[in-house]
């Protein structure tokens, strides 16, 4: 069965390296959590698309049923589900993000 | 909508028997937590696994009733 949600997400991974689903926007995060990924992020030096959630709810809820977790911000790296905001900064402080964009060939800092 | 600390850790120990669940209340509101959960069910599991393990512990609250909750989770070492 498609689901057009499900086709757009796809694509969105798919298309960049690193994608962001997150609530506002990168220049304006509009939630703590969001926020702080957004700062990992740059302290990375990645380029992301960060990806608002807030202007459409059918992505909103899309976007939580195709990773199977239940909140928003979420990071994709390559058309990859990396985590949430707790294992995003988990994973920056430990290193384990700059070898995971590493691996999969993403330029970063 | 808050939700009791109590709450919480009965919920993660129904969905996942042996784990040891530590909660803190961070703003003393009943609506900002972290939680500490370590188990043997998390062995060998990434994070995102491991994760998805206490989401469903708590059955669909998490991201509705529960607005806040800093996890972090572990295998005993």
């Amino acid at each position: 069965m498609s689901n057009p949600v499900f086709d757009r997400i796809k694509q969105d991974i798919n298309d960049n390296d690193v994608v962001l689903y997150m609530k506002g926007t990168p220049v304006f995060p509009q939630c703590g959590f969001s926020a702080a990924v957004v700062q990992v992020l740059s302290h990375t030096g990645v380029k992301f698309k960060g990806i608002n959630v807030l202007e459409d709810s059918s992505l909103r809820d899309g976007i939580k049923a195709f990773s199977d977790w239940p909140t928003i911000p979420q990071l994709y790296v390559k058309g990859e589900f990396v985590g949430g905001c707790d294992i995003v900064r988990e994973m920056y402080e430990s290193g384990e993000l700059n070898q995971l964009l590493d691996q999969k060939g993403v330029a970063h800092k | 909508m808050p939700m009791p600390a109590e709450e919480i850790s009965a919920l993660i120990k129904e969905g996942i028997p042996d784990a040891e669940v530590t909660i803190e209340d961070l703003r003393g509101d009943g609506d900002h937590y972290a939680a500490l959960v370590v188990s043997r069910a998390f062995a060998g599991k990434s994070k995102v696994q491991q994760h998805q393990m206490v989401y469903k512990a708590l059955k669909g609250r998490m991201g509705g009733a529960l607005h806040a909750l800093a996890l972090t989770t572990q295998a005993p070492a």
